[in-house]
């Protein structure tokens, strides 16, 4: 064949397919499913590879805030400064200014200081250093007028110099460490006295203006009890309002109407929910502002469409011989659906909750629109403190440029990402364990 | 009594009506269950129903209204010379006085005619909340009573209990309708406010925005201007910029996954696609600030081009990212549901796998494909966190996706997160644009989802 198109004998019956055009042709086509192909892997590489990117910023923007530089300081509780008069007053204990003794230790620590020097030094300590020092007099008020050890974090910008993420070539003007605050840390470490150690502030405290003493723990208290407000109005409501249009609803215009808007809210932007919130719960109810109450209502209202869906696919994947099984003993219809249906149905209908709790959970616009991005240092204690929620923290945080809290930021985003990762990982599993084939 | 001790009352007041409803009707079967209508249980649910629902609906129907109904008896019992000739606002700010001198916090006042609203406010404070828990616990008590003296053995208790969660059914279910009326209400009733102040047409014409309202009289520069244009503009930007990311990403990552991929790279790829459907909102807009703008920034400034910091792009490209995942299974949704004979008529014909989905597929999916560019439209228009971090405050009416646009999304989230008070024009035009985003994003939904629903059962 391929000799009869390089020099054709005239064949009498000439084949349009094997013309040295339809060869062209068929070339080009081959060339053109070839390209195809290559935009399709393109497009999945290209995505693929954005959701690399993503993860390797944060992690590798994150990971340095799960440790936290300490400062051992060996601070001597000095009766004349902490107890003159030897009470042991708590009261008394609680109104020392403590910040003398530390500023003290370090300077003992970092063998002497020169002239001028003293507030370069003390700020390479946390401003919360005092409290620490402050917290371990009042636990242990026999220890006064001895010499102890006591670990306090380092101030941000020491903890970053020492984390190696501020360099020493940048002019000493455009840094945050001084030369002269380099030389000390330097002698610190000499002395064995900085170490870096697992960063426990950043789950034990609430918000706060310095990066080395931000955490996350009020805002992951803030989220649970918007959480819980959700999930208690939305998971009884869902499956009510999901029983009633898949059993009990005859077709008709209220009908209609109800799944017209179900499908409708589930794409309404979550920022209009934050509008709702706004104006119903807050300037008409009089409920207070940054409440997770009110975050855990305009969550719900948002969760309801998912919980509703989810629930009628599962409701009406249960085969109907079960019902007409139930009512031929007989059953009412509301205890075939309580005893039986709802039961199997119910592996489906707990996935598609823990879905809409974990969009709930990084959901973030509506809460910023009812006042949870607050500035807040206290974690909440009940549903009308006020409080923020782990994304809203993510968002504060983000706002400040020191690299403290960029780094924060990454931190806190991954912890988001674990607890969101949990949540789906489990929704999958109830699926895989509990799914029936009927 | 606090609120959440008053349902914790009513929850063991129910708990309790339902015990004694069912050992009521075991008594009044004398030991024969068989001779009751119900079973026990339902007399006990009965009993509960009425111990419990009342009572919660009168407490709720308190809490909500106590605060407005205490607010203006104070104010209705303050002397003349302290409301006349006032306006809300001040009337508003003598009320929050009057409260922070009742509470004993913040900035008190010693007027003793305010100390005296005061006391008169925490009086009647104390005396609704007693009456509010005495009336309560009356109620359920008398609706325990109440069913109690209805059981017997002929009581059609599973009747009455199961036509009772019918109804709770019911509202459940007009709760998505109230939730549309009521995001509708609000919107439009601050809204008008709104455009009592501000002319409708140049909101909706007008080529300014610059929501800064004066707070002095005589204060320059700061006239408060609400022309939405570009703020409109700014958003179509944004989106457009996002849509030339996703549609053909995610069209093309589809088809690829549907029609080329083979069973193990489907399963795998599949699901990390659909992990970017559900990365935080926040944590893309975190990505474009620290990574994606100055990338962005960099580039311009090699080929010389100046980008702003935030500029349009780095935010649509972020979006377009967000929305790939999207785009991508609803298109596959609907290219699956064309059917296998149209396929194997193109292969038949000599057509190759990119001919036939070229086509036959694509057209033949094409309605629901603009269905889902239209969700997906919506979803780039509604999208809120990533533009309030990566994209501008500034509203600059322009097509460069390389200078920093605003868009409606940001505007809301400035006007509502700053300290004005919440009647000023600068919030309320938030709302206002909130009913424009409600309403374009009401008919873009409702149009793509009737495109999409037509278009699976066609091929049914």
């Amino acid at each position: 064949m391929t000799d009869s198109v390089a020099n054709p004998p005239a064949p009498r019956f000439a084949s349009v397919h094997t013309s040295p055009e339809a060869r062209a042709r068929l070339r080009r086509r081959y060339a053109a499913e070839r390209r195809f192909r290559i935009y399709g892997i393109v497009a999945i590489a290209l995505a693929l590879g954005v959701l690399g990117v993503l993860f390797f910023t944060l992690v590798s923007q994150g990971y340095s805030a799960f440790v936290q530089t300490e400062i051992a300081l060996d601070v001597h509780l000095d009766p004349e400064t902490i107890d003159p008069e030897g009470t042991r007053d708590p009261a008394r204990l609680q109104r020392v200014r403590y910040n003398r003794l530390v500023e003290a230790a370090l300077r003992e620590a970092a063998g002497g200081v020169a002239e001028g020097q003293e507030r370069a030094l003390a700020a390479l300590v946390s401003t919360g250093a005092q409290f620490i020092v402050r917290d371990y007099v009042l636990a242990n008020p026999d220890r006064i007028g001895e010499t102890v050890r006591i670990r306090v974090p380092a101030s941000s910008n020491a903890d970053q110099a020492y984390k190696g993420f501020i360099s020493r070539d940048v002019p000493e003007n455009q840094r945050r460490i001084s030369d002269a605050q380099f030389a000390m840390l330097d002698r610190l470490e000499e002395a064995g006295r900085l170490a870096t150690g697992f960063n426990t502030i950043l789950f034990t405290n609430a918000d706060s203006r310095q990066p080395e003493l931000a955490g996350l723990w009020g805002a992951v208290k803030g989220s649970f009890y918007t959480l819980l407000v959700c999930l208690v109005l939305s998971f009884p409501i869902g499956i009510g309002a999901a029983i009633y249009l898949e059993e009990f609803a005859r077709k008709g215009r209220l009908t209609d109407l109800i799944e017209v808007n179900i499908n409708n809210l589930a794409a309404v932007p979550s920022i209009i929910f934050g509008l709702l919130g706004l104006a119903v719960f807050i300037q008409l109810f009089g409920l207070p502002r940054s409440a997770p109450l009110v975050g855990g209502i305009v969550l719900a209202l948002m969760t309801l469409p998912t919980i509703i869906i989810a629930t009628r696919a599962s409701l009406k994947s249960v085969p109907p011989s079960i019902r007409e099984a139930a009512v031929g003993l007989g059953a009412s219809k509301l205890q075939a659906i309580f005893h039986h249906i709802l039961p199997l149905a119910f592996p489906g209908v707990l996935t598609g909750t823990i879905i809409g709790m974990a969009q709930a959970l990084g959901e973030t616009a509506p809460l910023l629109m009812i006042g949870m991005n607050a500035f807040i240092t206290e974690a909440p204690d009940g549903l009308v403190d006020g409080a923020t929620a782990l994304p809203a923290q993510i968002y504060i945080w983000a706002d400040s440029p020191e690299r403290g809290f960029v780094e924060r930021t990454s931190a806190g985003i991954l912890v988001l990402l674990v607890f969101l990762i949990c949540m789906n990982g489990l929704a999958i599993y109830l699926r895989k364990r509990f799914e029936k084939r009927w | 009594m606090s609120p959440s001790l008053t349902f914790i009352v009513i929850g063991l007041l129910a708990i309790g009506g339902y015990l004694m409803g069912r050992r009521r009707a075991v008594a009044v079967a004398g030991g024969r269950p068989a001779a009751l209508n119900s079973l026990p249980g339902y007399h006990g649910y009965y009993v509960a129903i009425w111990a419990g629902v009342p009572a919660a609906l009168l407490f709720l129907a308190w809490l909500v209204l106590r605060d407005p109904v205490i607010s203006s008896l104070v104010m209705d019992s303050l002397p003349e010379t302290l409301t006349a000739g006032k306006s809300q606002a001040e009337l508003d700010l003598l009320l929050a006085t009057i409260r922070n001198t009742a509470a004993g916090v913040g900035f008190a006042s010693d007027d003793p005619a305010i100390v005296t609203a005061a006391g008169h406010l925490n009086a009647l404070q104390d005396n609704s909340r007693w009456m509010a828990s005495a009336i309560v616990l009356v109620v359920a008590l008398a609706g325990i009573a109440f069913a109690y003296a209805r059981l017997g053995p002929a009581f059609l208790a599973r009747g009455r209990v199961e036509s009772a969660i019918r109804v709770a059914m019911l509202v459940c279910s007009v709760i998505a309708i109230v939730t549309t009326l009521g995001i509708l209400l609000s919107m439009l009733f601050e809204s008008l406010r709104f455009f009592q102040r501000y002319d409708p047409l140049d909101f909706i014409f007008g080529l300014t925005w610059s929501p800064q309202t004066a707070i002095r009289e005589d204060q320059v520069g700061s006239s408060g201007a609400f022309g939405a244009v570009p703020v409109f503009a700014g958003t179509l930007l944004i989106s457009a910029i996002a849509m030339l990311i996703a549609v053909p990403i995610g069209l093309m990552s589809a088809i690829y996954l549907s029609e080329y991929a083979s069973r193990r790279v489907r399963a795998v790829v599949k699901p990390v696609l659909e992990i970017l459907a559900g990365i935080p909102t926040v944590v893309y807009g975190f990505f474009a600030v620290l990574t994606v703008a100055p990338a962005f920034r960099d580039l311009g400034a090699l080929v010389g081009l100046p980008v702003a910091a935030n500029s349009a792009i780095a935010a649509g490209v972020v979006m377009g990212v967000m929305i790939i995942p999207f785009v991508s299974s609803l298109s596959d949704d609907v290219m699956s549901a064309v059917p296998r004979a149209l396929r194997d008529g193109a292969a038949g014909l000599g057509a190759t796998r990119s001919e036939t989905i070229r086509q036959v597929v694509l057209p033949a999916a094409l309605p629901g494909i603009v269905g889902a560019i239209l969700l997906a439209v919506s979803l780039a228009i509604g999208e809120t966190m990533i533009v309030v971090m990566a994209a501008g405050l500034a509203a600059n009416l322009t097509a460069n996706p390389f200078e920093a646009v605003t868009t409606v999304t940001v505007q809301i989230v400035a006007n509502l997160t700053g300290d004005t008070a919440f009647d000023s024009t600068k919030t309320l035009s938030a709302f206002a644009l909130g009913l424009v985003l409600f309403i374009v994003t009401l008919f873009l939904n409702v149009f793509a989802l009737a495109i999409v629903k037509r278009y699976r059962e066609k091929y049914d």
